[in-house]
């Protein structure tokens, strides 16, 4: 039965069509978490004892920072897929999940920069959670410059996936590196063991941001994978039928 | 609530707006790169096809 279902979401006409009924599922939901997230956030929240409201910015920066792992997770975890069970729907979603990830790694630093300024005195300092964020942006804009670089897709696919799954060594590191080294920057306040060190008035906003910015990710590879298996495919007959639904 | 004092964020506004506005354009930039990718590659798939047609018919 699994190996139904597995077949079934490998094939590329079947993942075309499904990636098209889905994504408005993930889509509205989406627009509707962050709309009730911000409201939360900007508006129903205290100001922090500390920060003040310029903690407001969390509301934005933890979800950036939040997609740039999660992409990245998602993305090497394809890739391999694609390499082992060599399955090119897995190497379509590895490709669109870089663009992606790329951008949102660099709101991360760049909203990160506008909340340390106050809060540090410093829009940057080499410590060790900003410098590990940085080098994941490298590697996405590596994974990319790689790709590029390749013209044959299928080798551009096998060499890229290697890459990713590298680079994936980076995820922990960011995430425990407030934990192992002397950090400026806080330490986690929601993705811990234990309960959130927040009141609700101010985790239930952050929570709704963050599962707001996963479904709309849902959403952008759903459509980018799309595209994806398109440019690889070169069946006449079911692109002609893709392309007549959509 | 006052909307002035809502702007300014507690002296904050100058960190927290910026923020929020790159926030805003990258949201938005990836859903225009996205529908843009996909109908880029639409338009690949029916150039491919048609030369397909036209080389079998040929």
């Amino acid at each position: 039965m699994a190996w139904v279902w597995f077949h079934r979401f490998g094939s590329p006409p079947h993942f075309y069509r499904l990636a098209r009924r889905l994504a408005p599922w993930f889509g509205w939901p989406a627009l509707i978490l962050c709309v009730a997230g911000l409201i939360g956030g900007l508006g129903l929240a205290p100001p922090d004892y500390q920060q003040g409201d310029g903690f407001r910015i969390i509301y934005v920066h933890a979800p950036a920072a939040w997609l740039s792992l999660m992409v990245y997770v998602v993305m090497a975890t394809s890739a391999a897929v694609g390499l082992i069970w060599r399955m090119n729907v897995a190497h379509a979603v590895a490709a669109s999940c870089a663009p992606i990830g790329a951008s949102f790694t660099a709101l991360a630093l760049a909203t990160g920069m506008l909340y340390g300024r106050p809060m540090w005195g410093t829009y940057w300092e080499w410590d060790p959670r900003l410098t590990s964020e940085l080098l994941l942006l490298f590697l996405y804009l590596g994974y990319m410059a790689l790709r590029s670089a390749i013209d044959d897709v299928a080798r551009a696919d096998r060499a890229s996936a290697v890459l990713a799954i590298v680079g994936v060594v980076d995820v922990p590191i960011i995430h425990y590196s407030v934990i192992w080294w002397n950090s400026l920057h806080q330490a986690p306040t929601v993705m811990k063991f234990g309960r959130p060190s927040m009141p609700a008035s101010m985790l239930v906003p952050l929570l709704l941001m963050l599962a707001g910015f996963t479904f709309y990710f849902g959403a952008l590879l759903l459509t980018r994978a799309r595209g994806e298996i398109l440019r690889r495919e070169r069946n006449a007959h079911w692109i002609s039928a893709a392309l007549e639904e959509s | 609530m006052n909307i002035s004092h809502f702007l300014a964020m507690g002296g904050y506004a100058v960190y927290v707006w910026p923020s929020y506005g790159l926030t805003a354009t990258v949201v938005g930039l990836n859903i225009f790169w996205a529908r843009r990718s996909l109908r880029q590659a639409q338009r690949e798939a029916r150039r491919r096809l048609a030369a397909l047609k036209l080389a079998a018919s040929s």
